[in-house]
């Protein structure tokens, strides 16, 4: 262990003694913030007798579905658009522009279209993730060696092979650039349509323990979200350093 | 004005795309874009709309304000210092993916109802990507413009305003441009959940009326604003990219 992550562990575990000692002395009052420990085991005896298991498992199944999509469609998208150069150029300067829109004003016209459930929070969330599966997979493309594509022609391997044998291979560091914000993004997009509108998931469980004043189970969802952020996180930028390192050779 | 044409074209397109949905849909699902254009155009004459996006420049204002001179300080500070930035990037590249919405309960508790409430989740959104973009740029700054400052015996300010700067200036207004989305998107959500006014207050409100078209006229005023906004500073971007 290096020493940057000795200091970080330090730095994030002398925050959270802070929190917890300000919490015990009541300098927080408990009805603005219950101290991380307390949340921790509240998480723990939640997930335990399983109260939240419905809407953990809501969300989780959308997050995931909705970076799938999110990934698989936007590389395709991304490929195509690839092959159209005078498409491309009329695109980009939208999709420079694609987040700078607020996607979740949009929401209630799914909920119309694909009704309250499933359907509208994937719809939200592959909307917002897409784009930067796109983004990313134009810039691996561009970033190919030509010497590849020529071995391709050369191999005279069709469109498909193509793509699958030497376009995704060549551009994998890039595209999982674009992995990494399209899961963070569907994160993003799923708990935050649950919050909006929804009849389940975490989101709408943090909002509704709100409502109730339930600061116990709010802040152990909260920390749930958290920690699942951090670990997914962890993941895949543990998966990433293994790609880059595998360009530098 | 040759190279605008095919996006021109491409805008049309969309636009017919959203008609024919308008036709596959109903117009009580998706108003039509000529029905949002003047339902817009209409509430252009109501004092309502103005008030609300009065409300909402406000707090966008006070932070962006805010996210900018916090994210170039902090970038500056940690881009500065080697240790400190290695030891706060992954905490921050966290931060930034964290659903910021889930801690709206957090920010409420602290912040209350209200303009404060707002701006706090406006700066929580915009503030990472300026500072992420700022420290990044003051770490691959040619070592040598530091070297200089260093031998002009510049002192710390006099090298932050001369040199620092200036040759970070075009990832800064990167940063900023990215910025600026997610802290509309902030103030935007942060009106939705705690406040009485805004657009973002008008739009959570029709949802709740089930007022499709007024949903759409807000959707269509903030995309076009926000696109425009998002334009200016691509070219500014890309003038200083050439410099």
């Amino acid at each position: 262990m290096n020493i940057e992550s000795v200091l970080r562990s330090l730095l994030v575990a002398a925050f959270i003694g802070l929190i917890e000692w300000l919490c015990r002395t009541h300098v927080i009052p408990p009805m603005v913030l219950i101290p991380p420990s307390q949340m921790l085991m509240h998480l723990l005896s939640l997930v335990s007798t399983g109260q939240y298991s419905q809407d953990i498992l809501f969300s989780f199944g959308n997050i995931v579905v909705s970076a799938f999509v999110a990934i698989i469609s936007g590389f395709f998208i991304g490929l195509a658009v690839h092959s159209m150069p005078r498409f491309r150029a009329a695109l980009e300067p939208l999709l420079a522009s694609y987040y700078a829109v607020p996607t979740f004003i949009f929401y209630p016209v799914f909920i119309v279209v694909f009704g309250v459930g499933h359907g509208s929070i994937i719809a939200i969330a592959v909307l917002l993730a897409i784009v930067a599966m796109i983004t990313a997979t134009l810039t691996g493309l561009d970033r190919i060696p030509n010497v590849l594509r020529k071995s391709a022609a050369v191999m005279r391997m069709s469109r498909l092979q193509t793509a699958w044998r030497i376009q995704l291979p060549a551009a994998l560091p890039y595209l999982f650039g674009g992995v990494k914000l399209a899961v963070a993004y569907s994160f993003i997009g799923v708990i935050a349509s649950e919050f909006i509108l929804s009849g389940s998931g975490i989101g709408y469980a943090i909002a509704f323990a709100y409502n109730n004043f339930e600061s116990d189970n709010m802040y152990a969802l909260m920390l749930l979200v958290l920690i699942s952020v951090t670990l997914i996180n962890a993941a895949l930028n543990f998966f990433d350093r293994r790609l880059q390192a595998r360009r530098q050779r | 004005m040759q190279r605008f044409l095919p996006t021109f074209l491409l805008v049309i397109a969309l636009i017919a795309a959203w008609q024919l949905l308008h036709l596959a849909i109903g117009a009580g699902a998706l108003t039509s874009p000529w029905m949002t254009l003047t339902h817009l155009i209409s509430m252009m004459g109501t004092v309502e709309l103005w008030a609300n996006v009065g409300e909402t420049a406000k707090a966008f204002a006070y932070a962006m304000s805010l996210a900018l001179v916090g994210g170039i300080v902090l970038g500056v500070l940690l881009g500065v210092n080697r240790l400190a930035g290695a030891v706060a990037e992954p905490i921050l590249l966290n931060l930034y993916a964290i659903p910021k919405v889930t801690l709206y309960p957090l920010v409420l508790l602290c912040f209350g109802l209200g303009l404060s409430s707002k701006v706090a989740f406006g700066v929580m959104h915009g503030m990472i990507p300026i500072l992420l973009f700022t420290m990044n740029a003051i770490r691959q700054m040619r070592p040598v413009y530091l070297r200089t400052a260093g031998t002009l015996r510049l002192t710390p300010v006099q090298s932050l305003f001369h040199v620092l700067l200036p040759a970070i200036l075009p990832e800064i207004v990167a940063g900023v441009r990215l910025g600026f989305a997610l802290t509309l998107l902030g103030v935007l959500i942060g009106e939705m959940f705690a406040s009485q006014r805004g657009l973002g207050y008008m739009a959570v409100n029709a949802m709740g009326l089930g007022d499709i078209p007024t949903i759409m006229a807000v959707a269509l005023l903030l995309t076009v604003i926000a696109v425009t906004c998002n334009s200016l500073m691509l070219m500014l971007d890309k003038k200083l990219q050439h410099r």
